[in-house]
């Protein structure tokens, strides 16, 4: 589904991924682990399309297109989703309106019809009811005055919506309290199918009690420097990034 | 007119970015260009006025002499000429109408073209509209329905012929010509506009509506509307402006003057979208207005404004809150783009006791314009227990534009509560960022971050004013950022 090639990136003159390979496949959960500063939110960001950062070789391939071709809302489009680590906050656009938006974007260019707005008020409530999430919640301004539990819930709560094929979850168990912890993970586990994809970014095991990955990749200094199963996370979480350095 | 000049009038509209620069073909009535007693006596002569009309005119002709041009807005512009200027230009109308079929149908072409398809309004909406092209009132809707209440909406020439003493005793009484210069021109040379009369106790069924367009070229629009409300009424009034997209600055100098008597309710919503001049800054609308309105006792006076077009936009809707326990609020969106200036904001004068104002502005610049939001709450000595909150928020887009704010507070009793709050923000890239991962497109993301952003005003505006004014900022906004 996502195939990353040799990738090599920079921002105003600093090199930060360093020749980055990785393949997932279709339905598969990956989780990428590694110390701050080693290039974990670059590599979402890029994969999202921000285009802050300047791509100096290598490719991205997602479902035999090539991604670094579309713009940021063109892969929305052709569903990449990422989960902000720290989500933005748009006073006045209530998170209704905002998805609303959203989503009928995502149908145009799909060349599908936007949804009645019966359809769409009983889709929502079905995913607030996914996430353990009030329907006032909807009518809230989007993110601004949010815990940081409901801003990492409110993206889960986007990812149901708009129905992606990959996501990528940027340090989504950041701010998060235990029991947050385990409602988003849940959330997360009954959005997984064999047609989508998660690359989950994190940098402790404990979001991966409850998500269980098919594969841990390392990422120290802008190269992935370790590949394995889930038992590499166990590994880091006891004996620290320093020893596979 | 041709159905060639239609399908180049069509081509014009759907290739250029204001959408309302269309000129009607109408046999008009023009006078020559200039300003002296000759030219108000043949304005008074021409709408055949009542003696104590013109003796009113002259006066404030006599003021305006006596008067330099305001300098003390942040704009900057090249004086204007008042010789220069076509003050009377009206289209031919052989009667006055009944009903819209009537009507001259280039007329209504034009309405249609306007976007204010009177007939569907009429249906679905209940707008009584009266329009003002250039410089006389052509068409006023239901308003024998309006009669049956003793409301009284009609055209300002109308009104001078056929109520001259509410004209009289009230015209003037809130706004008089000494007010300022602009004041004391449109008071020479008015040539017409909107009446508006609410019997005491009655609640206005419809929304009222006004729509004013220039047309002519080298005219001046000079209207002027007067709204009485009386004790214990209520009324929701609209205005919406446009004009062809012409070279040569236009001027525009019209006086609003609201009377709300005892509990009575007043809400002004105004739509401004008059030519803002080309990407360089050629051409376009000099918007100078007053509006003012007095509330007596427990009487509120509620002022909302979408401001986006107009190269020049001069104008400070007010509230003189004279009665105790009267209300005052102002309500405002301004946003300016290209080489537009907007000085804009509210003046709210406390004199009753318990009196009450509310200032929300909402400035949105982009391009190498300027928005600058002055106000002024004055808390006289009488207005005990006083109360005021103003909130001024500017929303800057690119870092060539500029975003002013001078709140002048003046407070003389010590039992009152003053709170003024502002920001001023920027639309961020990483706003833009998270909209354009969730599939929304640039333009879009700006027009659901401006609307959040004026959510608090907006959601003022009557119901199907305010689908205009969101569906005004997406397209006055387009290609904005950058």
């Amino acid at each position: 589904m996502l195939k990353i090639e040799n990738l090599h990136c920079e921002i105003e003159g600093n090199s930060i991924l360093k020749g980055i390979n990785l393949s997932i496949g279709s339905g598969e959960t990956h989780a990428i682990m590694g110390p701050n500063g080693s290039g974990k939110s670059t590599l979402s960001s890029v994969i999202a399309g921000d285009e802050s950062y300047e791509i100096t070789s290598g490719s991205i391939q997602f479902l035999g297109k090539d991604l670094l071709d579309f713009s940021a809302e063109e892969r929305a489009h052709l569903g990449v989703f990422l989960s902000f680590q720290y989500p933005i906050e748009i006073p006045g656009v209530s998170v209704s309106n905002f998805l609303k938006t959203a989503l009928n974007e995502c149908r145009k260019a799909n060349d599908l019809p936007p949804l009645s707005a019966r359809d769409m008020l009983a889709l929502m409530k079905s995913n607030l009811e996914l996430l353990q999430m009030n329907s006032d919640f909807l009518s809230r301004s989007m993110n601004a005055g949010f815990s940081g539990g409901e801003k990492k819930r409110n993206e889960i709560f986007q990812l149901a919506m708009l129905e992606p094929k990959i996501c990528v979850l940027d340090e989504t168990d950041s701010g998060l309290d235990i029991d947050a912890l385990k409602v988003v993970a849940n959330g997360v586990n009954k959005l997984r199918n064999n047609s989508r994809s998660f690359l989950i970014i994190t940098h402790y095991q404990r979001l991966l009690d409850h998500i269980s990955p098919d594969h841990v990749h390392v990422l120290v200094g802008g190269k992935i420097i370790k590949s394995g199963g889930p038992e590499l996370a166990l590994e880091l979480e006891k004996n620290g990034y320093d020893k596979l350095c | 007119m041709e159905k060639k000049d239609e399908k180049k009038i069509i081509k014009e509209f759907t290739e250029k970015s204001y959408k309302y620069g269309f000129v009607s073909n109408f046999d008009s009535d023009t006078i020559p260009k200039g300003l002296s007693e000759q030219t108000i006596k043949l304005i008074s002569k021409k709408k055949k006025e009542p003696k104590w009309m013109l003796q009113k005119r002259l006066e404030a002709f006599g003021i305006l002499k006596e008067m330099p041009p305001p300098q003390w807005a942040k704009l900057k512009f090249k004086e204007i000429d008042l010789q220069k200027i076509i003050y009377y230009s009206a289209p031919k109308q052989k009667v006055s109408l009944k009903s819209l079929d009537e009507a001259d149908p280039e007329l209504i072409k034009t309405f249609n073209k306007l976007g204010i398809s009177i007939e569907e309004q009429k249906r679905l909406a209940g707008v009584a509209v009266d329009i003002v092209i250039d410089s006389v009132s052509v068409s006023t809707s239901f308003k024998d329905k309006l009669a049956e209440l003793g409301i009284i909406f009609c055209s300002m020439s109308e009104a001078v012929k056929n109520h001259g003493d509410l004209v009289k005793k009230y015209i003037g009484s809130v706004v008089p010509p000494k007010d300022n210069y602009f004041a004391a021109l449109n008071s020479a040379v008015f040539s017409d506009g909107s009446f508006c009369y609410i019997p005491k106790g009655v609640k206005c069924p419809m929304e009222l509506s006004t729509y004013f367009r220039i047309n002519e070229a080298g005219t001046g629009q000079f209207e002027r509307t007067l709204i009485i409300a009386e004790e214990n009424s209520t009324v929701s009034y609209l205005e919406g402006c446009t004009a062809p997209q012409r070279d040569e600055n236009q001027l525009h100098a019209a006086i609003v003057e609201i009377v709300a008597l005892d509990s009575s309710d007043v809400k002004y919503s105004t739509v401004q979208n008059w030519y803002p001049g080309n990407k360089d800054g050629k051409g376009g609308v000099y918007n100078f207005v007053t509006k003012r309105g007095i509330a007596y006792r427990n009487a509120k006076i509620s002022w909302t404004q979408v401001e986006t077009g107009s190269s020049i936009t001069w104008k400070y809707p007010s509230c003189i809150l004279k009665g105790d326990g009267s209300i005052g609020e102002f309500f405002s969106i301004a946003v300016t783009k290209n080489y537009q200036q907007a000085d804009t904001g509210t003046k709210m004068i406390h004199m009753g006791k318990n009196t009450k104002s509310t200032i929300i502005s909402k400035g949105i610049s982009a391009g190498f314009s300027n928005n600058s939001y002055r106000g002024l709450v004055k808390i006289n000595r009488s207005a005990k227990k006083a109360r005021n909150f103003s909130q001024c928020d500017s929303l800057l887009m690119g870092d060539k534009c500029g975003a002013h704010t001078f709140p002048y507070i003046d407070v003389k009793n010590n039992c009152s509560i003053v709170e003024h709050e502002a920001t001023t923000s920027k639309i961020g890239e990483d706003q833009l960022f998270y909209c354009n991962q969730r599939g929304i497109p640039e333009q879009e993301a700006i027009a659901l971050i401006v609307n959040g952003y004026c959510k608090d005003v907006l959601q003022k505006l009557p119901m199907e004013f305010a689908v205009e004014a969101r569906k005004l900022l997406e397209i006055t906004l387009e290609d904005s950022v950058g």
